[in-house]
């Protein structure tokens, strides 16, 4: 276990350290005190190292993560995990806007509430979210899973592709182009190892899946060039 | 960009660190606007007491001979507290129109500022920490106060262009976004008899808000209204003589934190603005909702969304 404590470490130091690490390190656990709501911790991350960061953070942690598991045990400010590639992020607390905003892969789970346009944009990521998602979640989402287990706000993914989205509560509304479709067999295998990788104690069955209609402009050949 | 605060105390023991509190939260949002930084306290409600508080580029000669000056073309007692480019003038409780209409005639380059029972606005060109420390903020106390620090879109960089902007009597706003329909709504506004100073969107918001509550409307009425009357990005917060009110558009990209404990309501534009806030690791924390209002008051007067300290 390393330690470093934000009170004396400057943030650049801090990511310059951890972007330092490589695929073989052995200093594979690393503890960030005193985030006290700074910006941009633990970006640009490329290893196989465990971070936990121990407070709540501001703009964009753990952004562009590759490999590397991120815990923060507090909330996060706006973009969290932002265009995540691979590795594990997972928040104890709330999340802010576009929590996970066009992320390509790895699992992204807020144990908390998320507000505005969680998963916008998304392109391959996983999004569990332990309680409620912000109105425009899921916008212009093109691939990967948001699951979430509380409602969802207004507008949930408008102009929506192929990304799946499941929500157990309610939906205030959907978005354009987005409409219930069912669950069969293979969404529930797929939801029910999501919910065992977030952490969610809730049943596959509970859920519903949203996904694109594929009626938009964009979705007609004769559109095409 | 810009960074706001506020700070609504419910332990009166804080009181005495309102200002010190206040200016901390203020500094920490020095970068998301450092072109100019003002700061509203609400202090003791002294009942016989009214507050104008005014500033001038030319300080020397314009408070020299004002204290005098105003009393005379009152026939009033007015006592002046300088500070810095600002002054302080106390009046008795009353006598707010009177005093900002001989004001005009005895100087028209002295600027109000603001203009209530209790309330007092600094606010200059600069950063947070050189506005702070010009009007010794610190020093403050007081039961409430809201804070800015500009990062300017939509008029120029100048005292008057910063923010609280106050258009009623102890009402206050500050302001993070822009609006896109502030010249038409000031117009409208001012064949409404409306006093607008600038070509702030902000001020115009700030107007709204009085010019709603002064027909009818409580504060909570008024907020919801600016839901519906402004377009554009904004998030509130709203001082009163009681109490400040937060209310986000319905977009709400513009970020909010807020914090409450027993001894305190506080917003943020981020949460760095209130780690140094006593007992803030065991504060309920949470984002304020789109398109939802919500008010603290110290007093009796109540608004239908009120929440109660």
């Amino acid at each position: 276990m390393q330690i470093i404590d934000m009170a004396v470490t400057p943030l650049r130091d801090l990511n310059a350290t951890l972007q330092a690490q490589a695929g073989a390190t052995n200093g594979t656990a690393w503890d960030i005190e005193n985030p006290r709501g700074s910006h941009a911790i633990a970006v640009g991350l490329d290893a196989p190292i465990e971070v936990t960061v121990k407070g709540s953070t501001g703009y964009y942690c753990a952004g562009m993560n590759k490999q590397a598991t991120v815990n923060v045990r507090g909330s996060v400010g706006p973009g969290v995990a932002e265009n995540m590639m691979s590795g594990t992020v997972v928040i104890d607390g709330d999340a802010s806007q576009y929590a996970g905003a066009t992320g390509h892969g790895g699992t992204l789970v807020i144990k908390g509430n998320a507000s505005s346009r969680c998963g916008i944009s998304m392109k391959g990521i996983d999004i569990i979210v332990h309680g409620n998602v912000g109105h425009m979640s899921a916008f212009m989402a093109q691939s990967g899973n948001l699951v979430v287990c509380g409602d969802a706000g207004d507008a949930l993914g408008d102009s929506i592709y192929e990304a799946r989205l499941f929500v157990r509560g309610s939906v205030k509304s959907l978005g354009a182009d987005c409409v219930e479709k069912d669950m069969r067999p293979e969404h529930v295998a797929l939801l029910a190892d999501l919910l065992e990788r977030g952490g969610c104690d809730a049943r596959p069955e509970e859920f519903r899946r949203y996904g694109s209609a594929r009626q938009l402009y964009n979705f007609n050949i004769d559109n095409a060039y | 960009m810009c960074g706001i605060v506020g700070l609504f105390l419910k332990d009166e023991a804080l009181e005495p660190r309102l200002g010190s509190m206040l200016t901390d939260m203020l500094i920490t949002m020095t970068d998301r606007g450092p072109d100019s930084a003002g700061i509203a306290i609400y202090g003791a409600d002294n009942p016989a007491v009214s507050k104008l508080t005014v500033q001038s580029d030319t300080p020397d000669q314009a408070f020299a001979t004002l204290e005098a000056d105003l009393g005379a073309a009152l026939g009033l007692d007015v006592r002046l507290r300088r500070k810095d480019t600002h002054a302080v003038l106390e009046l008795p409780r009353g006598q707010l129109a009177e005093a900002a209409a001989a004001l005009a005639g005895i100087n028209p380059d002295i600027r109000v500022m603001s203009s209530g029972d209790t309330v007092e606005i600094y606010k200059e060109v600069g950063l947070p920490t050189e506005v702070a420390e010009r009007f010794d903020l610190r020093a403050m106390s007081g039961t409430h106060g809201i804070g800015h620090t500009r990062m300017a879109t939509e008029s120029l960089v100048t005292t008057m262009g910063a923010h609280p902007f106050n258009t009623g009597p102890d009402q206050c706003l500050v302001h993070n976004g822009s609006l896109s329909n502030h010249n038409r709504l000031r117009r409208k506004l001012r064949r409404e008899g409306m006093h607008i100073e600038t070509e702030n969107d902000t001020e115009v918001g700030a107007a709204y808000l009085t010019w709603r509550m002064q027909n009818g409307a409580t504060l909570g009425e008024a907020l919801e209204g600016s839901l519906i009357d402004l377009d554009g990005f904004f998030t509130f917060v709203f001082g009163t003589k009681d109490g400040f009110g937060v209310v986000r558009d319905p977009i709400a990209c513009k970020p909010a934190v807020m914090a409450e404990t027993d001894q305190y309501v506080a917003f943020g534009s981020e949460y760095r603005a209130l780690v140094n806030l006593p007992g803030i690791e065991q504060a309920r924390v949470w984002e304020p909702e789109p398109a939802t209002v919500y008010f603290w008051s110290h007093g009796d007067t109540s608004t239908p969304t009120e929440k109660a300290a």
